[in-house]
């Protein structure tokens, strides 16, 4: 039986001091103390707790690669907001880890939210920078929801599913790499030129994925240099007796909010699909690593792929192939492991998108982020002349990305939305109330002074006793709003909380 | 192989919507050449005037 999803999404955005000389951790740190500073109260001050961390840790058993093992950076800012998100500087950008949550839409929810959180942050920021006397030349924040600075340096938007632990790693990693590989075509942001070891940057003028380019392995545990298309991290972040996290590394970070909901949605059916041993070996890839190149390189979305009984399809025919067993597993399971109601909408979504791909792929602008910056590249580059991966194409490119409302490409591109503005602010400060990201969430907004230090699975409280209390959250599905508000509204200080909660 | 691709192709389109669906497209075409022009008018307000040096110093560090 496929579990029900729990999921959650981490941004690291890219970030530049214009006008100034600064570093990157530096920058980060002041954005994010900016927000932080903001915010009214202790909230958000509490620190994150690094007793569970343990990124090295391979889900295939004792693997031992030449690989580095991925270190936890304790010393740099790092906070929990009352969303339940993380907001932290990691590998000098500035992240946003979402709360958990059970669906693709309230994925789409919180990652708004992010987006909004980077918006307040960047104006805190720049006020501060403002009022700096040292900055006397303007200097100025500017933050991007990219993945790429077009120098061959890259960043992640990161998807994390809850798997079962008794799940075999091997089979689900060889089954759900076909989608891994072709699911760009609808959710990959687009890149004008190439940014493959060795191959000069304009010898592609504009390619579908972000990220395609960086991938080298099939899989593995890294995640900043030979990056596989399959990450083996094995950190659940909950009871690692019972479940497992697949910590998915390869895909584009999302303007367009419909291709954040195709790829979270299409990506949960499908892992559902291999939990249930339904999704069968039809579309195994000869060669993942090529696979996903050759189909980023190709807008036109000709290209065909080898699979690994040697004949070749499109990443098209690989997406319908796909669709179609979704369709009959839920037809036989039902979605409900991935929210019966948007499940089927996502259901009705992917086969739009993939008609839309197929008989007019323009038709999709206003989904799909690499055909919506297409546009927009090709328009100016039509309109004043200018030859495949010129440099104010590639400034289209990286504005397309820009969180500066005045300034932001995307949002006026025509992209549909699926959230209000209304609904991602709240989302700021507001968790979601189908995952213990509640109990996590409404106790840092009522307790903030006696919680000294949170993470995905604890909150460690000070309520003035010896030693602290760690509040274990092993099950993500636990401490929901169902479950815990009515006790966390009845309980007029945290003392009380822990007292009814150890009854 | 190729028995397996053509029968995932999708058969919903009958001869006689085709021509309907056509008419269809080419106006959002139309459509969508009318949007594309007011975006790239907009486009040439909103683009940074320096946009080949920010281009040029937009330098990251790489992440995960």
């Amino acid at each position: 039986m496929a579990l029900p999803k729990v999921l959650g999404i981490e941004t690291e955005y890219g970030i530049i001091v214009r006008g100034a000389d600064s570093n990157p951790v530096s920058a980060s740190s002041l954005l994010i103390n900016a927000y932080i500073s903001s915010i009214s109260r202790k909230r958000g001050r509490i620190g994150w707790d690094f007793e569970d961390e343990q990124p090295s840790n391979d889900a295939r058993g004792d693997f031992m690669d030449e690989s580095i093992a991925p270190e936890v950076e304790t010393t740099l800012v790092n906070a929990v907001l009352t969303n339940g998100a993380r907001y932290y500087v990691d590998h000098a950008h500035p992240e946003i880890s979402s709360p958990e949550v059970t669906t693709a839409r309230e994925a789409v929810v919180w990652d708004r939210a992010a987006d909004e959180i980077i918006r307040a942050s960047m104006t805190h920021a720049n006020a501060v920078l403002a009022s700096d006397p040292q900055n006397a030349d303007g200097a100025e924040m500017i933050i991007h929801k990219n993945n790429s600075d077009g120098k061959g340096n890259s960043y992640g938007c990161h998807e994390n599913f809850l798997l079962s632990r008794d799940l075999p790693f091997g089979r689900m990693a060889s089954q759900i790499t076909p989608h891994f590989v072709t699911r760009q075509i609808f959710c990959g942001a687009g890149k004008v030129g190439c940014e493959l070891p060795g191959r000069p940057n304009d010898d592609i003028g504009y390619q579908i994925s972000q990220r395609a380019d960086f991938f080298e392995e099939e899989i593995g545990l890294e995640t900043t240099l030979k990056r596989p298309i399959v990450n083996t991290r094995d950190e659940p972040h909950a009871d690692a007796q019972k479940y497992r996290r697949l910590h998915v590394i390869v895909g584009d970070a999302n303007m367009s909010e419909v291709a954040t909901y195709l790829k979270v949605g299409t990506s949960s059916i499908i892992l559902s699909m291999i939990e249930d041993d339904e999704l069968g070996n039809d579309w195994l890839l000869g060669n993942p690593v090529a696979a996903i190149r050759q189909i980023s390189h190709d807008p036109s979305l000709r290209q065909t792929i080898m699979l690994r009984d040697g004949s070749r399809a499109t990443a098209l025919e690989i997406q319908w192939g796909l669709f179609e067993r979704a369709q009959k597993y839920a037809e036989t399971h039902g979605l409900e492991s991935v929210g019966e109601a948007v499940g089927a909408d996502v259901m009705v979504k992917w086969e739009t998108v993939l008609h839309g791909l197929e008989t007019d792929p323009d038709s999709m602008g206003h989904w799909v982020d690499w055909i919506a910056k297409k546009r927009l590249v090709e328009g100016y580059a039509d309109r004043h002349g200018l030859a495949p991966g010129a440099t104010r194409l590639k400034a289209i490119d990286l504005q397309y990305h820009d969180m500066r409302r005045d300034k932001c490409l995307a949002d006026r591109a025509g992209l549909d939305t699926l959230v209000t503005v209304d609904e991602a602010v709240a989302a700021m400060t507001a968790p979601p109330s189908t995952t213990r990201a509640y109990f996590r969430g409404a106790c840092l907004d009522k307790f903030p002074d006696e919680i000294v230090a949170a993470n995905w699975d604890s909150l460690v409280f000070d309520v003035g006793r010896n030693p602290l209390r760690r509040v274990p959250m092993m099950e993500p599905l636990k401490g929901t709003a169902d479950h815990v508000a009515a006790l966390i509204d009845g309980c007029d200080t945290a003392r009380e909380l822990l007292d009814r909660l150890g009854q | 192989m190729a028995e397996r691709i053509q029968k995932s192709k999708p058969t919903q389109d009958t001869e006689e919507n085709v021509d309907t669906a056509a008419d269809a497209v080419t106006e959002t075409g139309e459509k969508i050449k009318a949007d594309i022009d007011d975006l790239l008018d907009e486009i040439d307000e909103v683009l940074e005037t320096n946009a080949e040096d920010f281009v040029k110093s937009y330098v990251q560090k790489g992440g995960q």
